[in-house]
């Protein structure tokens, strides 16, 4: 659906994106994240054909960027950074506007689809300066879906949104996914990025890693999983640590943390053991490091 | 041709939310309208005397020997005011065209609408007209209510004869629309360039210097319009166009507006 190879743009004396190589298949959610400034939204304008790169190639819906710009704006969607609808026309008429340039086959009757499934239809006839910003930012979603692209690129879709219209919106990203589109995430919620992509890319000018969020965890922090015991002492820990698998074992207060490679295989044979010394177990449970310690641990090291 | 009817109709249902650009399109045509209705009516007991013999010669060469001295002054007057129907298609469009792109730049619109699969020609050629047709019928709709209210005042064939010569049927119908064409494509240029709407405006309404020129050349009797410098001034103003309307499609540079936006 997009493969990119050593996209690069340049404006003038900054380098905004660096030789990015990336491949993303058809129905996956993809979060490409960065900190602020990094050339996320220069990526996304150069792979929706609104500004060309200065080298490298992309393909995007099988059409290639620079050379098949129109039809790359007519296959794919984009929510922009901003929602930027005409403030003084209704909700409707906005929508109908999009409908006409994408050369929808019935504009108001796909506008009403999105207007209805979006929950503002009842608002139609509103003027959009009206809309609160949640309102707008769905109106604008609206708008990215109205000629049912199968690719989308969604810029910061619940950025300055309350949790509630955060939450309606990214539950309606995950509908999107279930239709099976493929949607190109860029955001700063790393939460969001963690429940919603099915692989991300940590990118500050250039790609520092692409990977599922949850291989991305394993891989900087590896899996750690802590047993609760009636009393942990560093005896328990050291006689864990001998063991071929474990990499690591603390004991902290009442806890030992263990860091190994595959807790499903390994986990009952350390509670034997642990059983075995004599520990008491409580439970026994997961340490799961967040998608912002991947995040800005990579981005540190960048 | 339906995207750029698409955004005609986006163009005025917004622009003419805005006070300044309804101001524009209908208050100052009915003033210029207005002015030189008021110089006939005030001008249309000017002089009693049957023949034009009164007249200095220079004068009375700008007049047919068929009309009186007065209708001759009367005639000379309001001609001098007719050159504000050909100002009208240059002031006009400013307002809408100015706003249209630093309009859309400061509400962010732009850049969805960019990424439609929309044309740079089609998108300047629907902000073009979106800011001409309304300029253009103003003017025509004036100059209909100029003719009227010249009957009604002036109430004889040889005076309406020689207000309405072919060189102001020419002015306005062939030079205007040129105007017009002029006025909205320097100010796209500008409006694509600049960040401020008021910045846009006021640049933009430099486009009216060389007419103000005419207008002053003329009334100082520097030079007297007639209808062959109306067609070659058209004939000019055609050339111009072609290159204003391509510089306006070139110079409207996706990737320079959408990254300067401040």
């Amino acid at each position: 659906m997009i493969k990119i190879e050593n996209l690069t743009k340049k404006f003038t004396a900054t380098l905004a994106v660096d030789r990015l190589t990336l491949h993303i298949p058809e129905g996956e959610v993809f979060g490409f994240l960065g900190p602020n400034g990094a050339g996320k939204t220069t990526t996304v304008r150069m792979l929706t054909a609104l500004i060309g790169p200065t080298s490298g190639s992309a393909v995007v819906n099988g059409f290639q960027v620079g050379q098949q710009d129109t039809q790359i704006r007519r296959s794919v969607g984009i929510l922009t950074e901003s929602p930027g609808m005409y403030d003084n026309l209704s909700a409707e008429f906005n929508l109908m506007i999009y409908a006409r340039l994408y050369e929808v086959k019935d504009p108001k009757a796909q506008v009403e689809k999105y207007l209805r499934m979006l929950g503002l239809w009842d608002r139609r006839q509103d003027e959009a300066g009206t809309f609160s910003k949640g309102m707008k930012q769905k109106l604008a979603i609206a708008r990215a879906l109205l000629h049912e692209p199968r690719l989308l690129f969604l810029d910061e879709p619940t950025a300055g949104l309350d949790p509630e219209s955060a939450h309606l919106v990214r539950d309606f990203i995950e509908d999107l996914r279930k239709e099976g589109r493929t949607i190109f995430l860029c955001t700063h919620n790393l939460d969001e990025a963690d429940r919603l992509c099915d692989r991300i890319g940590i990118f500050k000018t250039h790609l520092l890693v692409v990977d599922t969020p949850e291989r991305l965890r394993n891989q900087l922090f590896g899996r750690k999983v802590v047993f609760h015991l009636q009393s942990a002492s560093e005896m328990l820990a050291a006689s864990l640590r001998s063991m071929p698998f474990v990499h690591e074992a603390k004991a902290i207060d009442n806890k030992l943390l263990v860091t190994l490679d595959d807790p499903e295989v390994h986990n009952p044979h350390i509670i034997r053991t642990l059983v075995g010394l004599g520990a008491e177990i409580l439970f026994v449970g997961e340490l799961r490091h967040s998608l912002e310690d991947v995040y800005l641990q990579l981005v540190k090291n960048a | 041709m339906q995207k750029v009817k698409t955004i005609i109709l986006k163009e005025w249902a917004e622009v003419f939310k805005n006070r300044m650009v309804v101001f524009s399109v209908i208050f100052m045509p009915l003033l210029f309208t207005a002015l030189p209705l008021i110089f006939l009516f005030a001008t249309r007991d000017a002089g009693m005397s049957e023949t034009n013999s009164d007249l200095p010669p220079q004068f009375a060469r700008l007049c047919s020997p068929e009309l009186t001295s007065g209708q001759c002054f009367q005639v000379y007057m309001s001609s001098q005011m007719m050159i504000l129907f050909m100002m009208m298609p240059l002031i006009i469009p400013v307002n809408i065209a100015a706003y249209s792109i630093v309009g859309e730049k400061t509400t962010r619109s732009l850049e969805p609408l960019l990424a439609t699969p929309i044309t740079t020609a089609e998108l300047v050629t629907g902000k073009n007209l979106a800011a001409m047709i309304p300029a253009v019928l103003a003017t025509w709709l004036g100059f209909g209510i100029y003719a009227i209210g010249a009957w009604i005042i002036v109430q004889d064939e040889r005076v309406m004869r020689a207000l309405f010569d072919p060189m102001w049927m020419l002015a306005v119908f062939v030079a205007g629309p040129l105007l017009a064409i002029l006025s909205v494509n320097f100010s796209i240029m500008v409006s694509s360039r600049v960040n401020d709407p008021r910045v846009a405006e006021q640049l933009s309404a430099v486009v009216i210097v060389p007419l103000l020129a005419i207008f002053f050349g003329q009334i100082s009797g520097l030079f007297f319009l007639n209808s062959l410098l109306i067609l070659l001034f058209s004939a000019v103003l055609l050339f111009i166009d072609a290159g204003v309307v391509y510089l306006a499609v070139r110079l409207f540079q996706r990737e320079t507006i959408l990254t300067r936006w401040k």
